[in-house]
């Protein structure tokens, strides 16, 4: 029975790859597919789940495949079952098979039909994954799939400004989370000394043995996952993401955002309970955390007058809630209220169009001119100000622009000296010769070795915040960006004993990604001679094929897990040692970073209001 | 590029935005209008040409989907070569064929609007609108929202500005970041004006600037000036001006520019470096302008001629009706059209009529218990009388899905783990098996069925609202009158005589509105069916009638009823007041409805992916129903996708052709209204409501996303009056694609069966109606009555048409027809029994 436990990855994966074959236009042939998949899982997932109910609820570890493997570093993936994952694995595929059949008809004639049902599997999927997971390696697999599939579904109507702008938006919170994911990853290799697995973590003795003299570190991890769970689950101070997200059709936002993908936060605290079970600073965290978001998201869904950004903010509200279920121990209620939170908010979005006919008929018999909320109990000053800041959502959108992205883009300007032949011209060599000297480090004085990894980090990080702040040229970006994945494996390189073969899991997907993603805007340069960073130019429009290929080559410089790369990035941090938490930071927010800018690229060039106006385009602010 | 400098005028700039922005009201209210409005005034060719240079508008078909349809036949090639010959003459024809169908244009647009304010971006490397617009908007919809808050926005009576004032006085926190802003809304002296030299500096460039500005969200804008008109179109009333909306949006761009510069920037004016093009320049006609007109006019004579071919060559076969079995007045929305074909065809000794369905009675309507009064007339009228529902039974059920409760956290902990797994077990019924719910929008719920109407005003003092309650004896009288003599009903009565008024059902749709009875401004007829049957029916309007020679034989009366059509259902009012002998009638009259129901049902799932047309008529009806609760149905019907013409005569005139649901049939007898009179009234409604639905299809479908609403599944209502796409987008006004997208755009062909002097003198009569064909904005064809040739409205003159199609094809069974495909049919002579 274990080894059923992958048919929950395979099955996913399989119903999307089959639905990427499949003709645009047979609309049949796409929904069976995707109904055909979901319920299977479901049948599959309920008949396993009974079985597994019968048999009294063993936690379940699968150690599947291992990718790689040398005398002290094993990747592998690996899955976990327990009521966790069957409470989600049961909500969601009830769910996105009730929704599959929903969108069957809803997205009838909807130019993208295909690639709706192509994004959903592919989501899907990536939900089977992160709650079947058995170790952070394998869930961060799935998260990064989430993330990506996210970004295609609120980007859904990619030719229109406002979700393009969004989908980034999205993306770039969720790159946050993904740095706290990271660390966590990198951390915990040097607490275990091996990819920890899930089934591990709950063994009490063994989680205590380990932390005992490590508090710190612990409680590093701990709150390396808050942020991971926090961003995802648009928790303070993420929020804002949230509402935002809901610019696909509304199946999709109801499913997604109204349920499955904003509640995997959740799933990561109640996954990795067992670790800061009694680390009781994090859990009184946890619940501060929960509590102010339960009330200040409140308060802003009270003065939201469209309502999908209504239901969006009451389901963050609920989400705090679960925060603190979990932090408080009630596993089995957080459960039950997911759930129920999931149902609720999926169902409401799907119905929102009624609310017009529904509710102005119930005003049309109801309405009474002074009805009074609880607020007016509140003087005068206090009701005007919090009224101000609900409307304004806290400034919680501006606010991560003027902490985060403003500064780095400022760092990223600053940074820009030397006009970009320059950078070639004095990099490149510079870059031979540190790799020279990475094959004779008996050359160098062994005080300044120890600085180097962390001055050719640096350098890394200078690139690809040049490349995050770079306004106009495309390819200087993306040669920014690749530069600078060579110069953290050197960094690396000198950090350890770094094999070369190591190093070439590292760069193959780089290189492979690298040399595609130059051809593709070489040619689209040639094709259409304007091309900059400065606006968006919506060439999907004409170039579809170019759009899918440049999209890959993306996601492969991105590290995503379609190339070894994955692998090596993993690699790469178990070669940072404990006490180097400044080069762990500056690696992560290079990965962290250069993915905003690569999407950045992708999103500008094929993304975004055609700058051709012989069809039909939106208006900017629609 | 010149630029005149002369004196703003504030006032003047107001009237002219106003002009030019969308003038849809909010959703509940939606009634179709011409999208080009502002336009009006021009010819039609012209209009467009304009709107598209300052706008940037599309207002043609691309000239790639033009050449698809030349290629497919459906643009024929005799009458683009008579169109090309007609406008360029005979030795231009040629090479101007090829520049139609083989020359390659540059088809991209560039319109003026936007031009001077994108020199901040330019210049500056600013991008105000993301800085301003979601911040504006979502102050807008707090402040009109009509229920979606639970804590709503604190109201200053003032208005907009003086709420913003109020609440910006007595805060801690601020809309604005720095002070300059908030000194300034607090300025006693601040106008438009003032506000436009420190952002613009340049009196020239004034106007420019606030187009740009407003037209960057056109959707929000336009809203705001029809509420400003309109105040009453919201049920909970809000004042705003447009001037105060322009104030705040001047007031939160200094506001950002003072924050991202500290204080230190131009105004706009020093930025500008070369002129843009002047808002209103006008522009020289291209070639491609000329070639797309071509094509356009070709498009639509492929079709008219085949309907005026079509009309010419029909003969009915005139077999005397011993004794009619019903008579049934229906309105002349084209959906009605296929509808009494059937009866027609189930029934020979049955006649139908056509006059626009608010049936001649405008008043407004408040239903038992309703807190406010409803209008159920054409949009233009402003009715004197209030009709009221007394005994009401079913009254709105309640759904807790919709409870704003579940937005707070305690009880939003309690219900979403109970009413949560409720709404899993809700969807996957409606999954499966869709029902009615209180969420749908039905025409049914307009009005109880048993309810009673006071209709009969007995006392000239029993007024409520400022309304008169019922009409007197007299007033009903007059109303009768002038319905049966302008459909030509005044001798040979049937026993019964149905008056169907018509609505539509539809879940999960916030343009439902728009469904419904565009005659009674979107809302379901039944109420006036009922009216007018009471009036008619009633002893004394009788006695009056028979002295002006309308003899109604004591037997015969009048039923109200109203059609769903989205459902193809019928419910009949007031049944328990027939005689005996027609009671018999009417059970099997009611047999005839439903099979017409069952056949009509068939022939629009045609049009359906999830319906197989070639199942039995009963079959398909049942999916029908289904499919009209379906919450995940965007299309429950298609209402008035496809429509084209207009036919204004006797019911012979158009009988035996088949016209596929895409005309607007009204009835009307030339030979007792000599002189036009009834004529004038008819054209004065049909005109409007006919080419304001035509123009709103015509204009969405060409550009579905700057003049109709894109994609519906995306949408996001906000505040209960319009759609926006997600949370911070501009209200879209317009029609969603799943609306337009089997929609030929053509104009209206209005046919008129009478004399062509006696129409030209009518139409002269009101200059409003008068402008719509003056400037081409609907085509205009007079059949004679007797002769049957006809006459084409051109230069304000009517010149003799022939027609060039040939006699269209003979179709005997119309079945087999309907379920051969799903795209428009050409026009087709019915085989006459």
């Amino acid at each position: 029975m274990n080894w059923s436990l992958q048919f929950f990855i395979w099955i996913p994966l399989l119903g999307f790859l089959m639905s990427l074959l499949l003709k645009r236009t047979n609309e049949k042939a796409l929904s069976y597919v995707a109904i055909g998949t979901v319920g299977l899982q479901l049948f599959l997932g309920i008949t396993f789940v009974s079985i597994w109910l019968i048999k009294g609820q063993p936690g379940i570890n699968l150690k599947d495949i291992v990718l790689y493997r040398n005398e002290d570093y094993e990747f592998l993936i690996d899955f976990y079952f327990d009521k966790i994952t069957a409470t989600y694995l049961i909500v969601g595929a009830v769910l996105s098979f009730m929704v599959i059949l929903y969108s069957r008809y809803y997205l009838h004639r909807e130019e993208g039909y295909k690639r709706f049902f192509n994004t959903i599997l592919f989501f899907y999927a990536g939900f089977n994954i992160t709650i079947c997971s058995g170790n952070f390696e394998t869930l961060f697999i799935g998260w990064e799939i989430l993330g990506i599939s996210s970004f295609l579904l609120i980007a859904f109507y990619r030719n229109r400004f406002l979700p393009v702008k969004n989908a980034i938006k999205v993306f770039s919170v969720y790159r946050l989370g993904d740095i706290g994911l990271l660390l966590t990853m990198w951390m915990s290799h040097h607490l275990w000394h091996e990819n920890i697995t899930f089934l591990k973590l709950n063994n009490y003795t063994l989680v205590h043995e380990h932390l005992a003299g490590h508090s710190y570190v612990g409680v590093f991890i701990s709150i390396m996952i808050l942020v991971a769970a926090a961003a995802k689950s648009a928790q303070l101070p993420f929020s804002s993401w949230l509402p935002r997200a809901m610019e696909g059709p509304t199946p999709s936002s109801a499913i997604f955002y109204g349920s499955l993908s904003v509640h995997i936060g959740a799933f990561l605290l109640l996954r990795t309970f067992p670790f800061w079970e009694n680390q009781t600073i994090v859990r009184v965290i946890i619940v501060l955390l929960g509590l102010s978001t339960m009330i200040i998201a409140t308060g802003i869904a009270r003065v939201q007058s469209s309502v999908k950004s209504q239901i969006a903010y009451s389901s963050i509200g609920q989400i705090g809630i679960i925060f603190i279920e979990i932090a408080l121990g009630f596993e089995n209620l957080a459960l039950f209220h997911f759930a129920g939170n999931a149902f609720l908010r999926t169902y409401q979005l799907l119905v929102s169009p009624s609310v017009v006919s529904y509710l102005i008929r119930e005003q049309f018999y109801n309405y009474s001119p002074h009805e009074k909320s609880i607020e007016s109990g509140f003087p005068l000053k206090l009701q005007n100000t919090l009224y101000i800041l609900c409307i304004k959502e806290w400034n919680l959108d501006e606010y991560l622009y003027r902490l985060i992205w403003n500064p780095l883009k400022r760092a990223g300007r600053r940074l820009t000296i030397l006009p970009p032949k320059a950078i070639y011209i004095f990099f490149v060599p510079c870059y031979l010769i540190g790799l020279y000297g990475l094959y004779h480090k008996e050359l160098l004085n062994p005080t300044i070795l120890v600085y180097l990894p962390v001055f050719f980090a640096f350098i890394a990080l200078a690139m690809v915040l040049q490349s995050f702040a770079e306004k106009r040229n495309i390819m200087h970006t993306w040669l920014l960006i690749l530069m600078s994945h060579f110069w953290t494996a050197l960094a690396i390189g000198y950090n350890d004993i770094f094999s070369v073969t190591q190093i070439y899991i590292y760069l193959s997907g780089i290189i492979g990604s690298g040399v595609i993603g130059i051809l593709i805007i070489r040619r689209m340069s040639q094709l259409e001679p304007n091309i900059d960073l400065s606006m968006f130019h919506g060439h999907v429009y004409e170039y579809p094929v170019k759009a899918f290929v440049f999209l890959i080559a993306c996601l492969g410089l991105t590290g995503f897990p379609i190339t070894p790369t994955f692998i090596g990035e993993d690699l790469l941090f178990s070669h940072m040692h404990q006490n180097q938490i400044v080069l762990a930071i500056i690696v992560s927010l290079c990965f962290v970073i250069d993915g905003l800018s690569i999407i950045r690229v992708f999103a500008r060039v094929f993304f975004g209001p055609h700058i051709k106006t012989y069809h039909e385009v939106a208006y900017r602010s629609s | 590029m010149e630029r005149t400098t002369s004196v703003f005028d504030e006032r003047e700039l107001l009237r002219e935005l106003k002009h030019y922005l969308p003038a849809q009201a909010p959703l509940k209210d939606f009634i179709h209008h011409n999208s080009l409005h502002a336009f009006q005034e021009k010819p039609f060719f012209e209009a467009l040409k304009s709107a598209s240079d300052i706008f940037g508008y599309k207002t043609f078909l691309s000239l790639g989907e033009f050449r698809s349809l030349h290629q497919k036949g459906r643009i024929n090639d005799h009458i683009l070569n008579r169109i090309l010959e007609d406008s360029v003459g005979k030795n231009l024809t040629e090479s101007w064929k090829h520049k139609l169908t083989q020359e390659s244009y540059d088809e991209n647009i560039q319109p003026n609007i936007g031009l001077l304010r994108a020199f901040w971006k330019k210049k500056l490397g600013i991008d105000l609108e993301s800085f301003v617009q979601p911040l504006l908007f979502r102050i807008l919809c707090s402040y009109l929202d009509q229920g979606i808050a639970i804590w709503e926005f604190p109201l200053h009576k003032d208005g907009f500005l003086a709420t913003i004032r109020q609440i910006e006085e007595n805060s801690s926190s601020s809309f604005f970041k720095g002070k300059k802003a908030k000194e300034l809304l607090f300025n006693e002296n601040t106008s438009i004006t003032l506000l436009l030299k420190l952002i613009v500096g340049e009196e020239s460039y004034f106007e420019q600037y606030i187009f740009d500005q407003q037209f960057s969200h056109q959707g929000w804008s336009g809203m705001v000036s029809v509420v400003e008109d309109m105040p009453e179109t919201l049920l909970v009333t809000k004042k705003i001006s447009l001037r105060e909306i322009i104030i705040f949006e001047l007031l939160l761009e200094i506001d950002t520019l003072d924050d991202r510069f500290k204080g230190k920037w131009k105004p706009l004016c020093e930025l500008v470096d070369n002129v843009p093009e002047a808002l209103f320049n006008k522009r020289a006609q291209s070639e491609l302008d000329t070639v797309l007109m071509l094509w356009q006019q070709a498009f639509e004579w492929s079709f008219y001629d085949q309907v005026l071919t079509g009309i010419q060559s029909e003969k009915v076969v005139n077999h005397t009706i011993e004794q009619k079995s019903f008579q049934a007045a229906f309105c002349i929305d084209d959906r009605e059209c296929s509808l009494r074909r059937y009866i027609e065809s189930f029934d020979l000794n049955a006649e139908t009529y056509g006059t626009p369905g608010f049936f001649g009675v405008e008043f407004y309507f408040q239903p038992e218990g309703g807190k406010f009064t409803t209008k159920v007339c054409p949009g233009p009228i402003t009715p004197k009388y209030l009709i009221k529902e007394s005994g009401a039974g079913n009254r709105p059920k309640k759904d807790i899905h919709f409870s704003k409760h579940s937005h707070n956290f305690i009880f939003g902990w309690f219900l979403t783990q109970t009413i949560g797994f409720w709404s899993a077990f809700k969807l996957l019924i409606n999954i499966f098996k869709p029902t009615m719910s209180p969420a749908t929008a039905s025409s049914l719920k307009h009005m109880d069925k048993n309810a009673s109407l006071v209709i009969e005003n007995k006392d000239l003092n029993h007024k409520e609202h400022n309304l008169q309650v019922g009409f007197t004896i007299e007033e009903m009288a007059v109303r009768v009158e002038n319905v049966l003599k302008s459909i030509g009903l005044i001798g040979d009565f049937a026993p019964i005589i149905y008056i169907v008024g018509h609505g539509a059902s539809s879940t999960n749709n916030p343009h439902y509105a728009a469904y419904d009875c565009g005659a009674c401004s979107g809302r379901a007829g039944s109420v006036n069916a009922r009216v007018f049957s009471f009036m008619a029916n009633h002893k004394a309007v009788r006695e009056i009638l028979a002295g002006k020679e309308i003899h109604i034989p004591a037997k015969t009366q009048f039923v109200g009823a109203i059609s769903d059509t989205t459902r193809d259902e019928i419910v009949f009012f007031d049944t328990e007041n027939l005689i005996a002998e027609n009671v018999v009638l009417h059970k099997k009259n009611s047999l005839v409805f439903e099979k017409a129901l069952d056949y009509n049902a068939k022939e629009r799932s045609r049009r359906f992916d999830s319906i197989d047309s070639k199942q039995s008529a009963q079959k398909i009806h049942q999916k029908i129903l289904t499919r009209s609760v379906s919450l995940f149905e965007p299309r429950p019907e298609l209402n008035h996708a496809t429509n084209a013409m207009c036919i204004v005569g006797r019911r012979e005139l158009s009988k035996g052709v088949f016209l596929d649901r895409r005309s607007f049939l009204n009835s009307y007898d030339y030979s007792i209204d000599p002189e036009g009179n009834y004529l004038l009234n008819i054209l004065n409604a049909a005109t409007p409501v006919c080419g304001g639905i035509n123009l709103e299809y015509y204009f969405s479908r060409v550009d579905n996303q700057k003049l109709g609403a894109g994609t519906k599944l995306p949408h996001n209502v906000m505040g209960l009056f319009g759609v926006a796409n997600g949370i911070d987008g501009d209200l879209r006004p317009g029609l969603p694609s799943q609306m337009i997208e089997v929609h030929d755009p053509v104009r209206l062909l209005m046919i008129v069966e009478h004399l062509p002097e006696v129409v030209l003198n009518t139409i002269k009569r009101n200059p409003a109606t008068y402008e719509w064909y003056r400037n081409d904005w609907i085509t205009l064809v007079v059949v004679h009555p007797e002769t049957k040739e006809m006459y084409l409205f051109k230069n304000e003159n009517f010149k003799p048409y022939s027609t060039v199609s040939q006699k269209p094809e003979m179709v005997s069974n119309i079945e087999k027809l309907v379920e051969s495909h799903e795209e428009n049919f050409p026009i087709f002579l019915i085989e006459q029994h």
